[in-house]
């Protein structure tokens, strides 16, 4: 949903977010919302800006929103107050489950097919009965037997089992009243520490505010994302938002907010390891992925969007080798290189202490401050061999060598670190041309304002010119693994004065063009999979329709009486949809659920979908549109005018997800990795399938350790910005928080005799970092299980360098992550804290 | 203010040559004119305390930083309004000791108040009244500045000032405050913490227009559930007395004044010279009748 679709909400849940204080441009919508009327909640560890503006504030200890989501699902469940019509035509709530399936209620904390040697899961008997469900994302082909891409074909034979009476014992309905029975309103007060009346107002508010007529919206960000069990966090909402109907409608959803301006954008163009541009899967050393035919064969989905997976890899494969990627060489799909294991920035910095890694290129991040476990991120990168460093001002991640922790508490001295660093200067915005994709994926094009002080270069200046000068070098090789650098297509314009690669070109790649004649493609359905059609992000397909019209570029608002989807600003992926799954903004009949909340709807007349937004749907089927599952059904084929989710594989919902998922189909409360208390709903304590790297320099606490008694989050503030170099190296920003701090509940502070402005000291086994307290009221003790627990927070944007200096928070930071993302817990973790300060610091 | 002026549906290219003529137009909802009067209505019910408006107020009117040390008050580190800077976010925390429960309160920012102080161009302005150089003068938008060029750096602004807003600048010696953005006005655009102010808690316009606002802001907020809403400033209101009349800058509050460090009952130093002269006269009067009485018995 766009941001400024939230001023339609009548009530809008903020869990996982410190919306005001981190998206404050965003929140404008939210302000307009309550202006209107609208309830604002917000669940969080600490009450913060955004907590000030709500209508409700619900204190949910640090890594229990689980649990707290989870009481919420209960209660929909309970107490009847689902939307029956909308649930039961566009989610899997009637579908059969396998009879192998065993719940955590059954096997105390765990799912079946759990692997106790290797750790993990195996999705078997997760499946629909009779039925292998391919992942709705990319990476179809996850955890389960070898013969799964086979298997999912069965996908294509018939509709999935179900029982619209719901009253068979594995029916998904069932399953989930069965899953969450022990999540009553007494143990969310147990587990999360909120007060049972405040989650009941919460309940209400959020019931009340679903339905026809009415619509609430969900926002979160990092603060849900940042836990070993952040995915499953984000599916309960999702749960809860399927079930309440508040999917594809105006002020319905949930809101992924992003924090750096293009963080989006680095998701669908990846920076990550285990994906291409669009989500197609990164091929897979270990997976059924030797051949392209074997990689599409395996990921082609058979029912479903994603049946169309082979044009959008082999578009992709045209726009990267161009005219050497023919059919007889598969494309050039075998210099894609292939992974064999998790090769996320977590493992890198332990690859990097360990001497595997040997040369670093770090753009637009600042890892000593931002990683995990920061010491180790210093040591690591004190074991390189060499050290690129782009960036306009001088970073930690720069200046580690001479300033950094290590350095500075004595273990290694400057002349001991061989790292060669290289700092080069980077432009900013105003000073290149590109594009931004935003939180609700639009994708929005800047121009360059001036031109940047000396030698300070754009990264796509960066880039290309390293490309072409390895290109030359590698020229003249007959060496076959040489042949991805000759064959890779590196033509951008250039131009004369500086040598700026033309951005413009670039976005035309991307946009996708007929190889024959170069004409741009309008859309991603002109792909083709014959080698005819060139696209480097299939999702982005139309943001260049045709030359001389850059969409993103487009700044057409709709006037005062417009629809107020803004179709005419910039571009959203796909296809310029504003509003995803916006087929189920009208009911299984292709009626507006309600006047109020019109939308999308059938115009039997023309025989189209109007309305407006984009429809995300087929615009020509039919509501009543029924598969004929006589002959065998592929693709869209297999989606039914009244199934609005065309990228699951059966069109709907997914409440239990039967595949995609490394720890389990449904959300489960799993205690943080480190946690002060033991888990009161299972025997099993912390997500069974979290990725773990114990090691000396990564050591982990025991729950309930009695050395750190203290629960730690650690976040951001307004007046910085992640890392820290844009705003500490300002004077203006950096004043406004111009010193690192620890907050830190009156009750604990008194007990410890800490005054704010006074230095603490905080502590892990990873390390200790001293920094001033400011002690508040804002953060209140929490009652869990029985016993009281204090929560310390920590911003993490503080360092040595610039004019806002502080220790840094990753110090105390482990490496511990989400099984399915790779993403850190550094929003719930356990320390110790005392008065003083640090004994030794020596220059 | 919500939704998007028809006007700005004549700009759609991303890149404009130069500044859009009358922008306040589009930004705020109205056209800057000499010979109206302007002025801010600040809606702490509305302010995140993002201090956007600190910075875009330091950027355009290029003031330097000069704090380095945290306060330990709430997330406040700029203090108060200065010579350097002439937007200032308050935070007063409200929970525990000095408020309520965090999980009861009443809508709109009750436990942690946050409110963005400014100058108030007062319509009486003392500072102005005190300035023997001139160098202190009334624009043609109604508003109070500081020319600094002709400013002696004498300071008697600073103690006429009942709101604390002018300072002399210990890097030249001179008086400053906020100019409500003359610059700006001039060219046609919105002051630069109203444009900035994500959520329209700093409001622009044309005074009597924004009273009307306000006051229709403080009926809905009352309908809403909050019943403390008060204008301070506006005429006819708290913070309206002494002689000011009324604060061009005026703001909505939702706690007593002093809650937010301003005074309950401004006055004017003017108002005060006539009794004072009285009282001098009177006391010089009544020591040479009683030097005179002295002299006279000492005789005797």
């Amino acid at each position: 949903m766009p941001q400024w679709d939230l001023a339609n909400a009548d009530c809008i849940v903020v869990m996982g977010s410190n919306m005001a204080e981190n998206h404050p441009i965003a929140f404008r919508f939210v302000m307009q919302a309550k202006t209107r009327g609208a309830t604002l909640i917000h669940g969080d560890p600490r009450f913060t800006r955004t907590s000030a503006m709500a209508d409700i504030y619900a204190p949910v200890r640090a890594g229990s929103d689980i649990a707290f989501l989870g009481g919420l699902i209960r209660h929909v469940l309970e107490n009847d107050l689902w939307f029956r019509e909308f649930a039961m035509s566009f989610t899997n709530l009637s579908t059969i489950i396998h009879e192998g399936y065993r719940d955590p209620e059954d096997l105390d904390g765990h799912f079946s097919g759990w692997d106790e040697d290797e750790q993990t899961y195996l999705a078997d008997t997760w499946q629909y009965e009779g039925q292998h469900v391919p992942s709705s994302l990319a990476e179809h082909h996850v955890l389960t037997t070898e013969s799964f891409a086979e298997e999912v074909r069965d996908m294509s034979e018939g509709p999935p089992p179900n029982d619209p009476s719901l009253q068979h014992p594995r029916c998904v309905y069932q399953i989930l009243r069965r899953h969450y029975a022990r999540y009553t309103p007494d143990m969310v007060e147990r587990v999360t520490g909120c007060p049972r009346d405040v989650f009941a107002k919460v309940a209400d508010a959020l019931c009340r505010n679903s339905g026809r007529e009415r619509t609430t919206g969900f926002c979160y960000a990092v603060g849900w994302t940042h836990h070993s069990t952040g995915v499953q966090i984000i599916r309960a909402a999702a749960i809860l938002q399927a079930l309440l109907g508040n999917v594809g409608r105006p002020g319905g959803g949930i809101l992924a907010l992003r924090g750096h301006t293009s963080i989006q954008g680095s998701t669908d163009i990846p920076t990550l390891y285990d994906m291409l541009p669009g989500y197609l899967p990164q091929p897979h050393a270990f997976k059924p992925h030797a051949t392209l035919k074997d990689y599409l064969a395996t990921e082609q989905s058979p029912t479903g969007w994603w049946f169309s997976f082979p044009d959008y890899a082999v578009s992709l494969l045209k726009a990267w080798y161009g005219a050497a990627a023919d059919e007889a060489g598969d494309f050039g799909y075998s210099w894609i290189p292939k992974m064999v294991g998790d090769h996320s920035q977590l493992p890198m910095t332990m690859a990097m202490a360990d001497g595997v890694l040997r040369g670093l290129v770090v753009l637009g991040q600042n890892p000593v401050i931002g990683g995990s476990n920061s010491r180790l991120v210093q040591e690591g990168l004190g074991r390189l061999e060499w050290l690129v460093v782009r960036d306009f001002t001088e970073t930690e991640t720069a200046s580690f060598w001479y300033a950094g922790d290590p350095v500075r508490n004595g273990g290694l001295q400057p002349a001991d670190i061989a790292t060669e660093v290289f700092l080069m200067p980077a432009s900013i915005t105003g000073e290149k041309a590109g594009s931004f994709t935003n939180t609700h994926r639009l994708v929005q094009w800047h121009e360059q304002v001036v031109d940047s002080p000396g030698d300070s270069r754009s990264e796509t200046w960066f880039v290309y010119h390293l490309g072409r000068r390895l290109k030359e070098l590698y020229a003249g090789s007959d060496r076959a693994r040489d042949q991805p650098i000759q064959a890779l297509t590196w033509d951008y314009p250039v131009e004369a004065r500086r040598q700026e690669p033309d951005a413009e070109a670039v976005l035309k790649e991307i946009n996708g063009y007929r190889v024959a004649d170069g004409a741009l493609l309008s859309s991603f359905k002109d792909t083709r999979a014959d080698g005819s059609t060139a696209c480097g992000c299939w999702i982005y397909s139309g943001v260049f329709p045709r030359e001389g019209f850059n969409k993103a570029r487009e700044r057409r608002p709709d006037g005062p009486d417009g629809p107020g989807m803004h179709l005419g600003w910039a571009f959203a992926w796909p296809n310029n949809r504003r509003i995803l799954g916006n087929r189920a903004s009208a009911d299984p009949d292709g009626r507006p659920w309600s006047e109020r909340k019109r939308l999308m709807w059938w115009e039997p007349a023309e025989g189209r979908w109007v309305g407006a937004d984009e429809i995300d749907f087929e615009e020509t089927k039919a509501p009543d549109y029924r598969p004929d599952w006589s002959g065998n059904v592929k693709g869209m084929e297999a989606i039914g005018g009244h199934e609005p989710f065309i990228m699951i594989a059966d069109g709907r919902a997914a409440l239990f997800a039967p595949s995609g998922l490394e720890d389990g189909p449904l959300p489960t409360h799993y205690e943080p990795f480190e946690s002060p208390i033991h888990n009161p709903l299972y025997k099993a304590q912390s997500n069974p399938a979290a990725k773990l790297w114990p090691r000396l320099d990564n050591t982990y606490h025991d729950e309930a350790d009695p050395r750190f008694p203290h629960v730690l989050t650690t976040y951001r503030l307004t007046e910085h910005h992640s890392g820290g170099s844009p705003t500490r190296s300002v004077p203006v920003t950096a004043e406004l928080q111009p010193e690192g701090f620890a907050e830190i509940p009156s009750e604990l502070a008194q007990r410890l005799g800490i005054r704010s402005l006074d230095w603490v000291v905080l502590s892990t086994l990873r390390g200790e970092v001293q920094t001033r307290a400011l002690v508040t009221d804002r953060l209140r003790p929490f009652r869990v299980d029985g016993r009281v627990v204090h929560q310390i927070g920590m911003p993490w944007h503080f360092g040595w360098e610039g004019y806002a200096t502080g220790d840094i928070a990753n110090v105390l930071t482990s490496i511990v992550a989400d099984p399915n993302t790779s993403m850190h817990e550094n929003k719930a973790l356990t320390c110790a804290l005392r008065k003083g300060r640090l004994k030794e610091v020596r220059r | 203010m919500t939704s998007v002026h028809p006007r700005a549906l004549d700009f759609p290219q991303p890149f404009l040559d130069g500044v859009i003529p009358d922008e306040a137009e589009l930004t705020a909802g109205e056209r800057v004119e000499a010979g109206k009067s302007y002025g801010f209505f600040t809606d702490t019910t509305l302010c995140i305390g993002c201090k956007a408006c600190e910075v875009a107020c330091k950027e355009w009117n290029n003031l330097p930083a000069d704090k380095d040390r945290m306060t330990g008050d709430s997330y406040d580190n700029t203090g108060a309004l200065s010579a350097h800077t002439w937007r200032h976010v308050a935070f007063i925390e409200r929970i525990g000791r000095r408020g309520g429960d965090s999980t009861t309160m009443p809508p709109y920012q009750s436990n942690w108040l946050m409110m963005s102080d400014v100058c108030k161009h007062c319509h009486n302005a003392p500072c102005l009244e005190a300035c023997p150089t001139g160098a202190i003068f009334r624009t043609e938008f109604d508003t109070v500045v500081v020319q600094t060029d002709i400013c002696n750096g004498c300071g008697y602004c600073v103690p006429a000032c009942p709101f604390g807003v002018v300072e002399v600048s210990d890097q030249d010696g001179k008086a400053h405050k906020c100019t409500l953005c003359y610059d700006r006005l001039k060219g046609g655009l919105e002051p630069a913490c109203a444009k900035a102010c994500p959520t329209d808690s700093i409001q622009f316009g044309e005074l009597s227009g924004l009273v009307t606002r306000a006051q229709t802001r403080v009926f809905e907020l009352h309908a809403q559930g909050q019943p403390a809403a008060y204008l301070y400033g506006a005429p006819e209101t708290p913070g309206a007395t002494g002689g000011l009349d009324w604060l061009n800058c005026f703001f909505l509050l939702t706690e007593r004044p002093e809650v937010y460090n301003l005074p309950a009952a401004p006055s004017r130093a003017a108002n005060r010279v006539r009794p004072a002269l009285a009282a001098g006269l009177a006391t010089a009067g009544l020591l040479t009748l009683a030097a005179a009485a002295l002299m006279r018995g000492g005789r005797a």
